[in-house]
């Protein structure tokens, strides 16, 4: 075991970053974690042995699929990987993150829990080795995406793909019931799509929606319908705003449609789900992020006929309030504060999210599996500018605004998610609410009214309620 | 191969009560005293020992925890708290729903499964063609492994697309049923019921077997019919085995977390969300370890407070089955 | 184990047989009804071991299919694809073994201290023991963290036997002085008398005798190990997932997975299914604590 020999002093200060004021904290922590690795790995004596935990998604399958040739390169490097679906992946990490345990050189993260955990000294500040190493072109990634995963100017994540969200929709359906989807639909045009392609008994829904609990299932899809109804989380001082008639109309509106004319068993399907049920056909249009394009059948060879073909792309709708209203997500790479070999894993980091890994995954399985939404130059360049969903990724990726999500003015930063620590009780809850909604089981108004008393709560326990 | 050496059956009585009653003070050597009781002692204390340091002291850490209000996700809220964590767990009606859904998922299970367990068991207690091979079969459920069979319930026979239960029902009109969401108490106890049914069918055998056979024969005789030969004769004799049965099966069942996590993962909303799902989610998800200590040592109080009486049954089992077995 | 005899009472007037006839009519029926049963009860996992000798292709048509081309493809994936099952397996096993051995070597003596050699309060100590059982672990999980990651052994397989042991030790104690106490005291107080001492008595006399019982406790101690989930989930990660958790975490990696899921699953259970299956008369004693034959 790598841990069994963590010296006494790297643990104090490692207990003191947990407990101490961010910035001073900040530097001792990323000090120490270097100071930890030079002494205890006799300079590349033996190989070192990288532990990373990462969502399950295609894109990471892939990157394990390729990493033997990272190997091949850093022959002292040895990198072994924790899949987990999302929700599982999120505790595993949160719990390795706050108490310290640091089980993982690298974690994936996202813009959510970056700018928290930075900001509590539990990250590595990855300027540090940015600045050094010009061939990573830091300036190359999305301006969004780097500003979201930042820290008073500071990088503290580095992004592995970023994505907004996107509706996907079978041309060929929409041809055949002579319909027209327009580049930038609203939710009432795709209200009344799903109503016309809806076909149970073909088995195909009309649209394909996430109703799965977890604050990064069901609720990133409803937060961003709440935003262009002009709903948000909580008024400037902090009281929650989830009865309010935008809330509840919106929340109305995204129930209706899944139950109506969703696809079955819609409470229990997240991203994983709908892109099975999209690429077995069962789905004439999905509501999604905008990495999915990439790992629709027939992605590899755009092979003719197949779901990819067959794809057409449109921004995320808008609601009554006409906010455009792509979310802003990226699952990005980090190294927790006092980890062993951070050096190394800096190495690993800057692979993963390279240019020459998308030149290396292009290679190997098609440019349109590329991971998307992170890099400028992938965007100009010709090979992927070709794909129908690119133009549409990264203009949603650059006119998604955090920082005024939705109509008025809120107290928080974050698309489809709120950024305090509290959310990801509040989200769960809230999301458990959603799904038994959408199951059936409860009404939008008795699962609102039972979220607001949630949220009520932690605004009052948390203290941000003024 | 099991040791069942009959003549000493009688001897062995001592079953539960070692002291108080039967043959050990008759056989107690002369030398006994302090040291000896000791001596005695010794070779249970490695056992001993470890159980209370294994389980004992972690409780006492929660207990610890309990009072103070711990946020592994806010830096500096580890501070004493008194009993305010404790308030926060009655507050929360997620907690008094995940109590009473334990209660309802448990005993729905158990009682469900009894039931099924007897019918088998009954339809086991003959000789027929291929007797092995039907039991063989039927105790399977209860050996796969629990999250293999809820990954395999919630994929191959509840998906609402291809699932083979939406196959079978829909010739019946039922179709691309959601049954993990809107009949999740339903779909998850299905699952319980077809892991335990078998670990009751077994216990109820075992109570079948040793029945008086003189008994149904004579009954057999006199003109009795099915129905009155399992009231009057089988039942009050498989009583004491379906009373076990029920309590074994509750200790085991009312721990479900696996079964949960996969298949609802407490959900939809919190309809299958029971107390070990919901501690979990206080500690693994929302890092409220003030507040999840605080609830799980309601949970123990309560657990102990079932548990004597529980036991007490137990007992009163173990002496009649010592005897009747 | 005895089997009860329901036959035909033997028949010799008319009237007898009449009534045989009659009870093999019957007989037949219920008969019928029990294998009808049975293989209702036992289809899923006939349809899990189906399921794993499809592609995913087919494991995803409507209707499905009962007829189609085995293939060992999925086998293949789950011993050698990228994300294989041998690491898992073999921590399951290390971890089944050596927590089943030491619950052994810790139940043994404390069962003969209790069923052989019991004193005041024994009685109070083995319902303790009981007591364990029934209380919710999941409480515990933070304490159990805090420690394994201060002590550096999380993610390690010794965290889960100290764990699996806890968690068996009540069971292996109840079972094993249930076996202890038909051992004959004749033969105890023989070997006493002819000198012998403690050691000899229950190594001469003693572990011999309950050498079957020692092995069913095994069975239902390596039963509860093999299949355990909760700890396995919370304390182990890169390093030593076991056999549950790996399937839990392995499966939507991919986007189709059933036929994958199957044979994993099918792979995952096969140790203990075979096991229960040889040893299926061993089965409800341990299940019931000892206190049914």
């Amino acid at each position: 075991m790598i841990k069994g020999s963590n010296s006494r002093a790297r643990r104090a200060v490692t207990r003191l970053g947990a407990t101490g004021t961010a910035v001073i904290v900040l530097g001792a922590a990323a000090g120490a974690g270097s100071a930890g690795a030079s002494t205890r790995v006799p300079a590349s004596s033996s190989p070192v042995t990288i532990k990373i935990a990462v969502v399950s998604n295609p894109d990471m399958e892939t990157i394990e699929a390729l990493t033997p040739y990272f190997e091949k390169q850093n022959p002292g490097i040895k990198v072994v990987y924790d899949t987990l679906p999302e929700n599982s992946e999120r505790q595993l990490i949160e719990t390795d993150i706050t108490t310290h345990a640091n089980e993982f050189n690298a974690v994936m993260i996202s813009n959510y829990e970056t700018p928290i955990w930075a900001h509590n000294g539990w990250l590595v500040n990855l300027s540090a080795y940015t600045a050094h190493d010009p061939s990573y072109d830091v300036n190359d990634l999305l301006k969004p995406i780097r500003d979201a995963l930042s820290v008073n100017g500071q990088l503290y994540s580095v992004p592995f793909y970023g994505e907004s969200s996107a509706v996907y929709y079978r041309k060929d359906l929409f041809a055949a019931a002579h319909l027209k989807m327009p580049l930038h639909p609203t939710w009432a045009q795709i209200a009344s799509f799903a109503q016309k392609l809806n076909n149970p008994a073909k088995g195909v829904a009309g649209i394909c929606l996430r109703g799965q609990n977890g604050w990064g299932e069901n609720l990133a899809a409803l937060d961003t319908v709440i935003n262009t109804w002009g709903g948000e989380w909580f008024n400037m001082k902090w009281q929650p705003q989830l009865t309010s008639p935008a809330v509840e109309s919106a929340t109305n509106f995204y129930v209706n449609l899944v139950r109506k004319y969703g696809e079955p068993g819609a409470s229990n399907d997240g991203f994983t789900e709908c892109l099975n049920d999209y690429n077995a056909g069962k789905a004439a249009m999905w509501y999604d992020a905008t990495v999915a394009a990439g790992s629709f059948t027939g992605a590899q060879n755009d092979a003719k006929g197949s779901i990819f073909a067959n794809t057409g792309y449109a921004y995320a709708p808008v609601g009554p309030a006409h906010i455009p209203s792509g979310w802003l997500y990226t699952w990005s790479l980090s190294i927790p504060s006092g980890t062993a070999n951070e050096a190394a894993t800096w190495k690993f980091l800057s692979w993963a999210t390279s240019k020459q890994y998308e030149q290396l995954d292009a290679s190997k399985n098609g440019w349109a599996a590329v991971p998307p939404g992170t890099r400028m130059s992938l965007y100009n360049n010709p090979n992927y500018k070709k794909f129908a969903f690119a133009n549409i990724t990264l203009h949603s990726i650059l006119s998604a605004n955090p920082d005024q999500p939705t109509k008025a003015k809120v107290p928080y930063v974050g698309v489809q998610f709120v950024d305090i620590p509290q959310f990801v009780a509040l989200g769960t809850e809230v999301s458990n609410q959603i799904s038994a909604a959408i199951a059936g089981t409860e009404s939008v108004k008795a699962a609102l009214a039972t979220s607001e008393s949630d949220a009520q709560t932690v605004a009052r326990t948390s203290g941000l309620e003024k | 191969m099991t040791a069942t050496i009959p003549p000493t059956r009688a001897l062995s009585a001592g079953n539960g009560t070692p002291v108080a009653g039967g043959q050990a003070p008759a056989r107690r050597r002369p030398d006994a005293g302090p040291w000896h009781a000791w001596k005695r002692r010794l070779p249970l204390m490695p056992a001993l020992a470890y159980m209370i340091v294994v389980t004992q002291v972690p409780f006492l850490v929660t207990l610890w925890y309990s009072l103070r209000s711990w946020n592994l996700l806010v830096p500096g809220s580890n501070r004493f708290a008194g009993l305010a964590e404790y308030r926060a767990a009655f507050d929360d009606p997620a907690f008094r729903s995940a109590a009473l859904n334990t209660l309802k998922i448990t005993a729905s299970a158990v009682v469900l499964a009894m039931l099924l367990g007897v019918a088998l068991a009954l339809l086991l207690n003959r000789k027929f063609l291929g007797r092995g091979v039907v039991r063989t079969m039927l105790i399977t459920p209860f050996l796969l492994m629990p999250v293999a069979t809820d990954l395999l319930f919630k994929t191959t026979i509840y998906d609402s697309n291809f699932g083979f239960l939406d196959w079978v029902l829909r010739p019946l009109g039922v179709g691309q049923v959601n049954w993990l969401g809107t009949h999740a108490v339903g779909s998850l106890v299905v699952v319980l019921v077809w892991e335990w049914a078998p670990f009751m069918m077994l216990i109820v055998l075992a109570g079948l077997q040793g029945e008086d056979l003189e008994a149904l024969e004579a009954a057999r005789v006199d003109g009795a019919n099915a129905v009155k030969t399992f009231t009057y004769i089988t039942l009050p004799h498989i009583r004491r085995y379906i009373e076990l049965g029920v309590l074994l099966g509750s200790i085991y069942i009312v721990q479900t977390f696996g079964d949960i996590y996969v298949l609802t993962a407490g959900g939809p909303g919190t309809a299958t969300t029971n107390l070990p799902y919901y501690l979990y989610e206080q500690v693994f998800n929302n890092f409220t370890v003030g507040v999840g200590a605080a609830a799980g040592v309601i949970v123990v109080i309560l657990t102990e407070v079932v548990a004597t009486f529980a036991l007490r049954l137990f007992s009163g089992l173990l002496e009649a089955s010592a005897g009747a077995v | 184990m005895a089997v009860t005899t329901v036959g035909p009472p033997p028949g010799r007037t008319r009237w007898a047989r009449w009534a045989h006839r009659k009870w093999d009519l019957r007989a037949g029926f219920w008969t019928g009804l029990t294998w009808v049963v049975a293989l209702v009860l036992f289809f899923p996992v006939l349809w899990m071991v189906l399921t794993s000798f499809k592609t995913e292709h087919t494991a995803y048509t409507y209707p499905p299919r009962f007829v189609f081309s085995p293939t060992l493809y999925q086998y293949g994936q789950v011993f050698n694809g990228v994300q294989n099952f041998v690491h898992p397996l073999e921590h399951s096993i290390f971890v089944t073994l050596v927590s089943t051995g030491l619950v052994l070597l810790l139940a043994v003596p404390a069962a003969y201290s209790l069923a052989i050699r019991p004193v005041k309060r024994s009685k109070d100590v083995l319902f303790f023991f009981l007591t364990t059982k029934m209380l919710p672990y999941v409480a515990a999980i933070v304490p159990i963290y805090v420690v394994a990651k201060d002590l550096g052994l999380l993610d390690n397989d010794w965290t889960l036997v100290v764990l699996y042991t806890a968690m068996n030790l009540p069971v292996a104690v109840w079972m094993v002085r249930s076996f202890l106490v038909e051992v004959p005291r004749g033969l105890l107080e023989a070997a006493r008398i002819d000198g012998a001492s403690t050691w000899t008595e229950v190594t001469r006399v003693v572990l011999p005798m309950i050498m079957p019982g020692l092995a069913a406790t095994a069975l239902i101690c390596g039963i509860f190990a093999w299949n355990e989930f909760f700890f396995a989930q919370s304390l182990t990660a890169t390093n030593g997932p076991t056999m549950s958790v790996f399937l839990v975490s392995s499966i939507q990696t991919e986007g189709l997975y059933w036929a994958q899921l199957s044979a994993a699953a099918t792979v995952a259970s096969l140790p203990v299914v075979l096991a229960g299956w040889i040893a299926q008369k061993q089965l409800v004693r341990g299940l019931s604590l000892g206190a049914l034959k």
